[in-house]
Formats: structure tokens, sequence, C-alpha cells
């Protein structure tokens, strides 16, 4: 268990190539959930500021129970508890992943779009309403627009935490980052240093680009928002 | 349905009895985390651009890449470091392994308490000929912690949350119970709804009382947001 | 004490041995590529209150706050009862001063600011007394007697266990006078400390600056919009245009009988 051995050229050769079979499953759990999750947050938030009561307590609830508890917790309830309760198998590993991820950051989301839709109505109502907009006009023309980019830091933030999210799908067998990662604990294990700080890497590598992304977001967001 | 009442309250006082140490990872974690966050926020003050470079972005990696490949690594992966590496309890390695995530967090908060200081109290300070040390700890820091005290409590919360990744590397809180209770009568479904119970019934009543804390904060200092862009202060985030 | 300086006198009450407590040498300040003074050359004498006046963005500011060590001058020095303020000697030569230099040198100034920067989680006789205690090492019986004392004489004797938020602006800005004067400093800074104020409120700070200058004893530098109120406190009046002094000399001369065009000009918008 020499330096040279943990990081000769000839493990790296090894490792690369089997870590960079997971990256496909990790970005496709990624990009499921983060389509899946924002759509969530959007039907979620505007449910949050609703008129009727009932769709509000039900969003309301749902928006607390996945806030209160952990997302280990709610994949391994999706995974291994919801199929044999109602016998309805969600089928795969995948849909289990993404269902959770995106429930669980949703749930977070929600309140993201509904602060937001909150902050800009209290200022930009009454100039709406001055121009004899409809309740339909001011939410398209005057509040969702500013509303949207008040999400931007949030949401790109979020984005980041969804990338370390994806890691959980590994514990409910598929073959992500860091399933490979891992695999090599059992076959070689002086080499899981480098393994896994390489894994590491990788979704360092995938975070990256929401990084600066997210930094974009925020100085779009700074512009074009009434304050 | 498919749902065993039975099992059900079998499966409570078995699961609960790693709430203590559950509740116990995550004080110590976040005692932890509370003082590594000092280090970052020292580190980053540092007046040379070659550190701050290095010390910026070995927190964006911190922050940006999974706590629980970082448990894996700091439990499996520390041991086999040559000449450093030493085996770790699973409880130390998550210790250290949530401890630093949250502290990259930690740090943040730290840092928009200390800008929400307006400027006019440091010149303040220097007119009236302090040290530099008598500004930090009796006009500074008195008032930038105050702010900072909901957002560290959500923070709290939070990290509760993400205690059961430690169950991964063998920590016997309520998750890993849970999954013992789970091969032993094969069947699952009763063990993780515990689990989702304990949590809801232990994090919900805290997010309310942080809340309330906020609330209380925002009305004694109407002052600007510190809302700095990393930190997850409007409603709790997870960090997973 | 010193009631008019022309400058002739000024020239005289030197030779009779009376050092400037404070002297500008030719001190330059840019930010970035903006040159905001452009070589000012200042004596201050004990005692002496000097109103500084001119347009906004001509670094009316800057010169007092290059002066309680809040900017540092780009070139040029600044002797305070002389001592080199930004530069110490250090093995023989001319060094940039380190921390413990300018306390050491900066013990004599004082500052009043615009918006008046007290210490809100401290009660206003605890906003007083902490420098004192801390830096002066005074005893907290000592510290607090002379505390109350000053906010007696600024009038808010009946406030000492308020906090600042509970207060009025015009009264903040006389604990934060107090605050300073406890610390006796020989040369106090006022940066336009009414421009935050309400109308209103303008009157009772500056009821309190007069009484202060009336002692006499402490040198003075008033960074103001209040023309009526620097022609009566003043001993000198510099009118600061475009980074230089464009004109100086007694309220008399420089307010009420302006030859610089641009002085006039500005003085026309301020007395109608």
């Amino acid at each position: 268990m020499t330096l040279e051995r943990v990081i000769s050229i000839n493990a790296l050769i090894e490792i690369f190539p089997t870590l960079f079979q997971g990256v496909k499953i990790t970005i496709l759990v990624l990009l499921g959930s983060i389509v899946v999750g924002y759509f969530l947050a959007f039907i979620a938030g505007f449910c949050l500021l609703s008129n009727n009561i009932i769709l509000r307590t039900l969003t309301r609830f749902y928006v607390e129970i996945f806030r209160g508890t952990s997302l280990i917790v709610q994949l391994f309830w999706l995974y291994y508890a919801l199929p044999m309760l109602f016998n309805i198998d969600l089928g795969s590993n995948y849909l289990a992943g993404v269902l959770a991820i995106s429930l669980n950051y949703g749930a977070y989301m929600s309140e993201v779009v509904r602060g937001s839709i909150v902050a800009v109505a209290q200022g930009q109502r009454e100039a709406a309403t001055a121009l004899n907009m409809s309740r339909f006009q001011r939410m398209r023309l005057v509040i969702f627009p500013q509303a949207v980019r008040m999400m931007l830091p949030e949401f790109g933030n979020y984005l980041i935490q969804m990338v370390k999210a994806t890691s959980l799908v590994s514990l409910i067998g598929m073959k992500d980052i860091l399933y490979y990662g891992d695999r090599f604990r059992f076959s070689e294990i002086s080499m899981t240093p480098i393994v896994l700080f390489l894994a590491l890497v990788f979704y360092f590598i995938i975070a990256l680009p929401l990084i600066f992304l997210t930094r974009k977001m925020e100085d779009i967001s700074k512009k074009g928002v009434a304050s | 349905m498919n749902w065993n009442n039975d099992l059900f309250f079998q499966a409570l006082p078995f699961i609960s009895k790693g709430i203590w140490i559950t509740l116990s990872l995550t004080i110590v974690c976040y005692v932890f985390a509370l003082i590594f966050g000092f280090v970052w926020t020292f580190l980053k003050r540092i007046p040379n651009k070659a550190i701050n470079w290095v010390v910026t972005w070995t927190m964006e990696f911190i922050r940006s890449t999974p706590p629980l490949v970082q448990l894996y690594f700091i439990f499996y992966a520390w041991p086999e470091v040559p000449y450093v590496g030493m085996t770790l309890s699973p409880f130390t390695s998550a210790v250290i392994g949530l401890g630093i995530h949250f502290s990259t967090y930690i740090s943040e908060v730290y840092r928009s308490g200390i800008e929400s200081v307006d400027k006019g109290q440091w010149e303040a300070s220097t007119a009236l000929n302090f040290t530099t040390k008598q500004k930090w700890t009796k006009i500074i820091l008195p008032q930038a912690i105050r702010p900072t005290i909901p957002m560290l409590g959500n923070y709290l919360i939070i990290l509760f949350k993400e205690v059961p990744l430690a169950a991964t590397i063998g920590v016997v809180g309520i998750l890993h119970l849970a999954g013992d209770f789970g091969s032993q009568h094969f069947r699952n479904i009763e063990a993780y709804t515990v689990v989702a119970l304990l949590f809801l019934l232990m994090s919900y009543p805290s997010a309310l009382l942080v809340n309330k804390l906020e609330k209380k904060m925002n009305m004694k200092f109407d002052k600007k947001a510190t809302n700095g862009s990393k930190t997850l202060n409007d409603s709790e985030g997870a960090v997973s | 004490m010193v009631d008019t300086v022309t400058s002739e006198e000024q020239t005289a009450n030197v030779n009779k041995g009376l050092d400037p407590i404070v002297k500008y040498e030719n001190v330059h300040k840019s930010f970035g590529d903006v040159d905001v003074l452009k070589g000012i050359n200042l004596d201050i004498l004990p005692g002496e209150k000097v109103a500084v006046i001119g347009p906004s963005g001509s670094g009316k500011t800057t010169i007092i706050r290059m002066l309680m060590t809040l900017e540092e001058p780009t070139s040029g020095h600044i002797i305070v009862d002389g001592k080199n303020l930004w530069e110490m000697e250090k093995n023989g030569e001319l060094v940039p001063a380190n921390e413990k230099h300018l306390r050491q040198v900066r013990g004599d100034i004082g500052m009043v600011f615009q918006h008046f920067n007290l210490f809100p989680h401290m009660t206003i006789l605890e906003n007083c007394m902490t420098a004192p205690t801390h830096v002066k090492k005074m005893s907290k019986k000592e510290a607090k007697e002379q505390s109350i004392q000053m906010l007696e004489k600024v009038g808010l004797g009946d406030k000492l266990d308020n906090y600042p938020n509970q207060l009025s602006g015009g009264q903040k800005q006389r604990v934060a006078m107090a605050r300073a004067l406890v610390m006796r400093p020989k040369v106090m800074l006022f940066d336009e400390v009414t421009s935050a104020l309400d109308p209103e409120l303008v009157g009772e700070v500056l009821e309190v600056i007069r009484d202060i200058a009336n002692e006499g004893e402490m040198a003075m530098v008033l960074v103001t919009h209040e023309m009526e109120f620097a022609i009566d406190v003043a001993d000198r009046v510099l009118f600061l245009d475009e980074g230089v002094i464009a004109e100086e000399g007694p309220p008399s001369e420089v307010i009420q009988n302006p030859k610089n065009e641009r002085l006039q000009t500005f003085l026309h918008r301020f007395l109608g």
C-alpha cells in the first residue's frame, strides 16, 4: 500500500471508464428530477395560493410532510413500503428515485414559488388594478414575470442540491457514479481513496455548470424586479 | 391495503430506541459544524488572493458534492490513505463528514451576519480608537450573531434530516433500526412509516419554533436582509 | 481662546510657539481613476474652529475621514501633534503605519458621523462608557461619572438606560457627540452631522455644537451645509472645489464677501 500504487496511471486508466459508466444514470436521474420537480413546484406553489380551501389544505399537507421528513426516508418508503402497501409497483427503481427526489424538492420549491408571487403581488397589485387588468392578466403580465426572476437564485441553489441528492439512488440498486465508485471497495480496497475521490470530482464536474448558472441567475434576478 | 397494525406497534418501540443515537449524532455534528464554520470564515478573511481562491473553491467543492459520497470516503477510504489514514468508527466518520459538509453552509451564515453589520459601526469603533480585537468582541460580533440565530436554527433542522444518511455506514440510528426490523419481519411498510412519523414529529414542531424565532428577530432588527446567495435561509432546504 | 484668526495672526501664533495640532502637507487622494483631492495644504491650530464648505463631491468629507484614518491618502503627509499619522519610522526609514501606530496617533482625534453610528446593542450610557473603559482603561466608576456628565451636558441625562432606536434623530446625534466628547480629543471632526436630520431637529444639534465651541479648548473641523451656523461658530472657512482649497479666510470674508466666482454661485444657492 504505497503512494505509487494508489495513484498509479494504470489504476486511473482502470477506474475512469468504470466510474464513467455511472455518469449516464446519474444524469438521467437528475434530468428526470429537475423536470418533475419544477413541474410539481409550480403546481403546488399555485395550489398554495388557491382560493379553494380544500386544495390549499391538501397541498399544505403534502408540502409539510415532504419537508418534515428526510429524503432518504422518503426514498426508502417509496421503494420498499409503497409497493407492498397498495400493491402498486412503481415498476422500476428509476421511477422511485426520480419520484422521491422531485416530490421532496418540489415541496421545498413550491414555497419559493408561493413566496415570490406573494412578495411581488404585494407591491404591484394596486398598479395593475389601476390599469384595469383582470386577475388573470395581472398574474400573467405583471406578477408572474417578476416573480420568476425572484425565484431564479433559489431555484439555482436547489439544482445543486438535486445533483447531490441523485447519489442516494445507489442505495436502491441503481448503477450511478457512487455505485461504481463503491464497487472497488470489494475488489481492490487499496484503491478506494482515489476511486471515491474521483467520484466526488465527477459529481463536482456535473455541479460546476450549475454553480455558474446559479451565479448568472443571481445577476438576472437583481435586475428587473420592483423592490 | 396491506397494513399490519400489530407490526406497527411492535416496530414503534424497537425503532424509537434509535432516537437517542440520531439526536446525539445531530447535536455533535452541529457543534462540530459551528466550530468548523468559524475556521472557514476566518480563512476566507485572510487578505491574500491565492489563499482566498483555494479556500473558496475547496468550500464550493465540499458544498456541491454529495454528503453520502463524502461519508463513504471518510469511512471506507480514509483508512486506506497512505501515511495519514486511520480507521474511524461509523459515528466519528459521520460527525466529521456531515460536520464538514455543513460547516461550509454555516460559514456562509456567519459571513452574512458579519456583513449585516453596518459599515458605520466599524467606522465609529475606529473613531473611538478600539483595538481590532475590541472591535470584534465588543461591537461587531454582538450585533452579527443575533440575526444569524434563526438561520442557524434552520440548519439544525436540515442537519437532523440528513443524519439518517449515517445509517449507510452503520450508525445505528432510527433508519438503521428500521432496516433491521424490516429484514427480521420480511416487510418494510410499518418500519419505514414509523421512521417517517418520528421525523415528522420531531422536525415539524422545531420548524414552527424557528419560524417564530425568525419573525421575532425580524421585528427586532428591521435591517437589510442577510440574504446570502449560498445560504438556504428561506424555508429549510434540504442538502442531501 | 482664539476668536478670529486671520492668516497674518495665524503666522503670528505659530511664531509665538503655538504649533498646529494638525498639518496637511500636499495631500492627494484618488478613488480608482477619480482624483478627489489634488494637493491639500492645511494647518489647524489648537482650539481653532474650521468650517469646510463646498459642493457635494468636492472631497470635503474625505479630508476629515483621512484624519480619522478611515481613508488612506494616496500621497502627502498628515501630521498630528508633531507625529506623522500615516507613516512611521522603522530602522531609520519611513514605512506605512501599522495599526499600533495609527492607534497611538489617532487617540487625539474624535469624530461625529452623519448617520450617528451609535451602537444599537448598547444603552445610551453604555455607548458613552465603552470606549473610555476599554480604550482609555478608565475605571468603570469614573467612566460612568464622566459619561453621565457629558450626557447631561447634551441634555440627555434622563435617557441613560434607553437604547438608540428609542430616540429621535436629534437625540441620537447628541448622544454621538457625548460619546466622542468623553474621549476628550484635541481635535473633533463633524461630518455633515445635521444632514440626516429632519429640519425641525437640526436646531437642537447645532445648539450643542455651539456650546462645545464656546468652551474653546478643543479644535473642531466642521463639514457642513449650514452657512449661517458656519459664520457664527467658525474662526476660519475653507471653500473646497474640485479637489483644492479654492478660498479660505474668516467667515466674514469667505461667506459674506466671496471673491471666487464658483464660491459666489455656490453660496447663492444656500443663502439666496
